[in-house]
């Protein structure tokens, strides 16, 4: 509670020195270098920086040494804790207090407030813009470790190269993501099988045949199923569709055929997922094949190709690169996608390639892994974050691969 | 009627026939009536530039002559356009099959992403123009030559159009738009993107297609109108101001409008 | 070879051009049917969540005219509230079947079911709602006061056709005498289905009594989630994308920034729910559950898509604008943020609205940091709470209903599905009017 009060009297400090520094610039009033704003953040700056900077290290420092402790002395250090506290706050309000008192006699006409304080801003710019690297290294980093710490405790050729993925309490689980990828893999070329051919001609048609007033209705349609969450299309698979194909493969089904036992499977999953990536696939190839410069398309009319001629034997191979882009990164959603998975795919690692029958992915297992009620530091835990790597790894992979294609034919054209 | 009874190549022989004929040509685009009343016959085997100042019309009116206009929405055109007689914009009338008769080449060079031989041959292949292979590298190598570019691809010939300098790849469309066999060539401003040197070679090419060819050129450059045509039809616009012998219309025109383009007062 | 030939007419079609026409034909009915897949599915979808899901908002009430005994509720007749407080929902039960039996002696209904047969049909939820009432207004004991009862998640069913006398078999929870008894109520308009305001507002119930779960909580949870990401994510992803826009050098760092970036953007949204359990549990200590992780997983994952958009109007913004701005004598952090900023600032609002309703459907991060449905029981009463205490979020209680055994829940996850497209669509139209609004051609 006595954080929350110092950080208030430092504030109260720093609006202070704002209207201590914006006074004395007005009054110096001969030919100031910056505006008498710039003098004011300046000392505002300059007194909420130091004394939080020494706030932060201190109470690191603090939480550092205190967590060693706590554990054996908790009573002892109870009056430590309080001096400690006290010490604390006197020392931050001195340098909040001083920090002020130099700025404010740096305040002169020429003093360039302007470029100290633009400086500040640019810093912190840049601390923004760095947060994508430290997100990324955040990632890696948090992943790793677990990951040693699984290494460590299962054997690595079990985890890369076994064929069985069987989590159990007693210790000798085979926990290999051979199958689950197997199940991944399977499930997402499903997904592409339906999505590619559908999103592509959707997109071609889109673009190069309907009415304007055909695309100002059918665009912002197929928008609509873009921005629905998975959670839907996870509903929708658990609860309608494998259902559906249930009542016609299953044993009491339309067919009677008996291919099917379950309403999960890799069908179930896939085809929905499909579904989801449509018009992921039509809204990049869209424009990409947009892109293309319309003297390609007047060369060929001009030759007296048709429509589908030039679309076939001009535009789809001068948009090529573009479409591998767009189908790979198709391809790294479809992998990383969890929640229809999740509902829809099943729960039994095997390597099967019917596709009527229940899989499990990659994805589905981090969930079960990290959300049952498993000791943390158990290899059947940890798998989880070894399992997160590779999904991360085979992701990050395909998408450089991908932005690599596409800025690639971005440039052909530019 | 007399002239139903001369044979063909009597009439190529003879003084120039008329290869197209245009009456009354409207086009308008949604609100914008770009080309007005226009009519103009084009001889065969000759060459006939189209000249104005920029917006005046001379490109839309070519690009009526092939269809092209079609692939534009909201491009209406109304009035007869005849090619040999027959009223191209007749429903019965496939623009696939009127392009292949009627080839253009357009101001910027644009060859397709694919190689050198794939672009010239493009044209016979969708149109099914050669029975085989060597039927096909026949056609591609004659299209080539006719162009003026078969010395200097001839040993490239699966590189990609793409990597030739901008006047190799002008006369790589030409050849393009050759191997289709037409009989009519529509060039829209051919040389406006080559450096001089790339012009100069273009402009001895098309003299020379003149032999096989009704060539039809738009030109924003009066000295090369001059230069290649042998007739000369000057737009201002949207309307036809002017058309006749390409002598005369430099030399000795009609139109006050006309002799103030030439002269440099407008445009 | 390449010779015209002049005797071919354009008015006879080829065999060939008949067949490339054909061909053509073919092709672009092959585009039709793509894009009619694709707007079916859309169609179906819509429809299944529709017709499956409005459900949801209505539910089966149970009227009864309940006898408040005195010597039940309150022995010693002193109205004292703590004592009032030890009678439990277990001293309450009674009264029910006793309000039952009343019913069916003053109507004549013929049934062969015992009173706790009979009671069994109201939700058990309804002894708390007593309870509640009376604790609230003691002076209601030793009355007859009206009560409004759900019905239990199986009447419900019967009233909305999922639950028949041919599905419930040998179910334990129903038998076809309290279907009968059912109707007879339903005739005396005792059982009317009304609309359900608790399933927007209340919170999550257990197992035992789908008719009573609320997504409410839940929508305090993705509120809560969706103002911390707005906090964080918009600040910090404008001044992200104005360094990297205005202002970052070409250099590797900026190159490598702006790679991040772009592969951030497509990460599975797994990954940051893995990052969100090492990093901000595990390592910071924070609560387990709590929307202000959720928040922030959910603000790491937004980020790359404001910076993106962001990055996008900023660039829309004209250089002359820029020049016009230096040229008076602005510095260039005075131009970008008197001129440019003001400028970009529809597009990035309304990258940033894109970016809050993708949040807002996430789903996969929150079920790693705990956000899972059954924890939404309470009502959060402070800000401190709305965001430290266990709390889900709208698809995470979608989810949990989704798992649960009962079909009863499926309705009730259909329904959320409702109210969280409402809110996208919602969020997606103003998104739509300030890009119409604000949309300028320079």
């Amino acid at each position: 509670m006595l954080t929350h009060i110092l950080i208030l009297m430092v504030l109260a400090l720093a609006l202070l020195g704002f209207w201590l520094g914006k006074r004395k610039a007005i009054l110096a009033a001969t030919s100031l270098h910056s505006l008498p704003v710039h003098y004011a953040s300046y000392v505002l700056l300059m007194t909420i920086l130091p004394a939080s900077l020494t706030l932060a290290i201190w109470s690191l420092a603090e939480a550092w040494l205190l967590h060693d402790q706590s554990l054996t002395l908790s009573t002892t250090n109870n009056t430590l804790a309080q001096t400690d506290t006290a010490l604390k706050s006197i020392v931050v309000i001195i340098v909040a207090v001083l920090s002020l008192f130099f700025a404010m006699q740096k305040v002169s006409p020429e003093f360039r407030a302007r470029n100290v304080v633009e400086k500040f801003i640019l810093a912190a710019l840049m601390v923004c813009a760095a947060l994508a690297i430290l997100t990324t290294v955040g990632i890696v980093v948090s992943m790793v470790f677990e990951t040693a710490h699984f290494l460590n405790l299962h054997s690595w050729k079990d985890f890369f190269f076994g064929l069985d993925w069987s989590p159990n309490f007693h210790g000798d689980s085979a926990l290999s993501i051979l199958p689950l990828l197997w199940g991944t893999l399977y499930i997402s070329c499903v997904a592409l099988l339906v999505a590619v051919p559908v999103g592509l001609l959707s997109a071609i048609y889109l673009s190069e045949y309907a009415s304007s007033r055909i695309r100002s209705i059918a665009k912002p349609l197929l928008e609509v199923l873009a921005g629905i969450p998975t959670i839907v299309y996870g509903l929708f698979a658990l609860l309608t569709f494998g259902p559906f194909l249930r009542d016609l493969f299953g044993p009491e089904g339309f067919f009677a055929v008996g291919w099917m036992s379950d309403t999960r499977s890799v069908a179930t999953a896939g085809i929905v997922m499909g579904i989801m990536l449509i018009p992921f696939i039509s809204s990049l190839s869209d424009d990409i094949i947009n892109a293309v410069p319309q003297s390609l398309r007047d060369g060929s009319f001009g030759l007296g190709a048709t429509q589908s001629e030039t679309i076939k034997h001009v535009l789809l191979p001068a948009a090529l690169p573009g479409i591998v882009g767009a189908i790979l990164l198709a391809a790294s959603r479809a992998i990383g996608e969890t929640m229809i998975v999740v509902l829809g795919a099943g729960a039994i690692a095997r390597f099967t390639g019917n596709p009527l029958e229940a899989l499990t992915t990659v994805t589905t297992r981090i969930v079960s892994q990290l959300t049952g009620d498993g000791d943390f530091n158990s290899p059947e835990t940890l798998v989880a974050f070894a399992l997160g790597l590779t999904l991360f790894a085979l992701t990050l992979g395909l998408n450089i691969f991908a932005l690599y294609y596409v800025r690639k034919y971005r440039e052909q054209y530019e | 009627m007399n002239e139903n009874i001369i044979s063909h190549e009597e009439l190529a022989m003879t003084a120039p026939t008329i290869k197209i004929s245009a009456r009354n040509v409207d086009v308008h685009y949604d609100k914008t009536h770009a080309i007005r009343g226009v009519s103009a016959e084009i001889p065969s085997n000759s060459v006939t530039a189209f000249i104005g100042p920029s917006g005046c019309g001379k490109s839309t009116f070519l690009r009526c002559l092939n269809r092209m206009n079609d692939t534009i929405k909201n491009c209406q055109v109304s009035g007869d356009i005849m090619l040999d007689g027959e009223d191209i914009y007749d429903p019965k009338v496939d623009p696939v099959q009127l392009r292949a008769k009627v080839g253009m080449v357009f101001q910027k060079p644009n060859p397709f992403p694919k190689s050198i031989y794939d672009n010239v041959a493009y044209g016979p292949r969708i149109h099914g123009l050669a029975r085989d292979k060597s039927d096909l590298d026949g056609i591609v190598e004659q299209a080539l030559r006719r162009a003026a570019i078969w010395g200097e691809v001839k040993d490239r010939l699966s590189a990609p159009g793409t990597g030739l300098s901008g006047g190799q790849q002008q006369r790589v469309c030409i050849a393009r738009a050759i191997a289709t066999a037409p009989e009519v060539l529509l060039m829209d401003e051919p040389c406006s993107a080559l450096d001089p040197i790339a012009t100069a070679q273009i402009e001895e090419l098309i003299d020379e297609l003149r032999q096989n060819y009704s060539v039809v050129i738009v030109t924003h450059s009066m000295h090369q109108a001059a230069r290649i045509s042998q007739k000369t039809a000057f737009f201002h616009m949207g309307t036809l101001v002017e058309f006749g012998d390409t002598k005369t219309v430099f030399t000795n025109p009609r139109d006050p409008q006309t002799e103030s383009y030439i002269t440099g007062r407008i445009g | 070879m390449i010779e015209p030939n002049p005797h071919k007419s354009l008015f006879v079609a080829s065999a060939q051009t008949k067949q490339r026409a054909t061909a053509e034909k073919r092709f672009h009915m092959l585009g039709l049917t793509a894009i009619f897949i694709a707007l079916s599915m859309l169609a179906i979808l819509m429809t299944t969540i529709v017709a499956k899901g409005s459900g949801a908002f209505q539910q089966s009430f149970i009227t009864l005219d309940v006898a408040l005994l005195e010597a039940k509720l309150d022995k010693k007749g002193t109205r004292n509230p703590d004592n009032l407080k030890k009678v439990t929902t277990f001293g309450y039960a009674p009264l029910i079947k006793a309000a039952m039996e009343q019913i069916v002696v003053a109507r004549g209904i013929e049934t062969d079911l015992t009173s706790k047969d009979m009671a069994a049909i109201v939700s058990k939820s309804a002894a708390a709602q007593m309870r509640d009432r009376v604790l609230n207004d003691p002076r209601l004991i030793g009355t007859t006061t009206e009560f409004k009862f759900l019905a239990n998640s199986w009447i419900d069913g019967y009233l909305k056709g999922r639950v028949t006398r041919e599905t419930i078999g040998k179910n334990k929870n129903i038998s076809s005498a309290q279907l009968d008894f059912a109707d007879r109520l339903i005739e005396l308009g005792i059982i009317e289905k009304s609309f359900n305001i608790q399933f927007i507002l209340g919170a999550d119930a257990s197992d035992q009594r789908p008719e009573d779960a609320g997504i409410g909580v839940a929508i305090i949870g993705s509120f809560a989630m969706m103002c911390v990401v707005l906090l964080l994510a918009l600040p910090i992803g404008v001044a992200a994308s104005i360094y990297l826009e205005e202002f970052a050098p070409e250099n590797r760092l900026t190159d490598f920034i702006e790679v991040n970036v772009a592969n951030l953007a497509a990460v599975p949204s797994i990954v940051f729910g893995i990052l969100g359990l090492a990093f901000f549990i595990n390592m910071m200590h924070l609560p387990q559950s709590a929307p202000l992780v959720g928040g922030l997983v959910l603000t790491l994952m937004t980020l790359p898509t404001i910076i993106i958009s962001t990055r996008a109007a900023l660039k829309a913004v004209p250089p002359s604008i820029r020049s016009a701005a230096l040229g008076v004598g602005a510095s260039k952090m005075q131009t970008t943020i008197h001129h440019v900023l003001p400028l970009a600032t529809p597009g990035i609002l309304t990258g940033t609205i894109l970016g809050l309703a993708q949040a807002l459907g996430e789903t996969a991060p929150l079920l790693l940091i705990g956000m899972i449905g059954y924890v939404a029981t309470n009502m959060p009463e402070t800000v401190s709470q709305g965001l430290l205490s266990p709390n889900s979020a709208m698809p995470a209680q979608i989810y949990e209903w989704a798992k649960r055994a009962d079909p009863a829940f499926y309705e009730r996850a259909w329904g959320g599905i409702i109210i969280l497209l409402i809110f996208l669509v919602t969020m997606n139209l103003i998104a739509v009017r300030l890009r119409r609004r604000f949309e300028r051609r320079w």
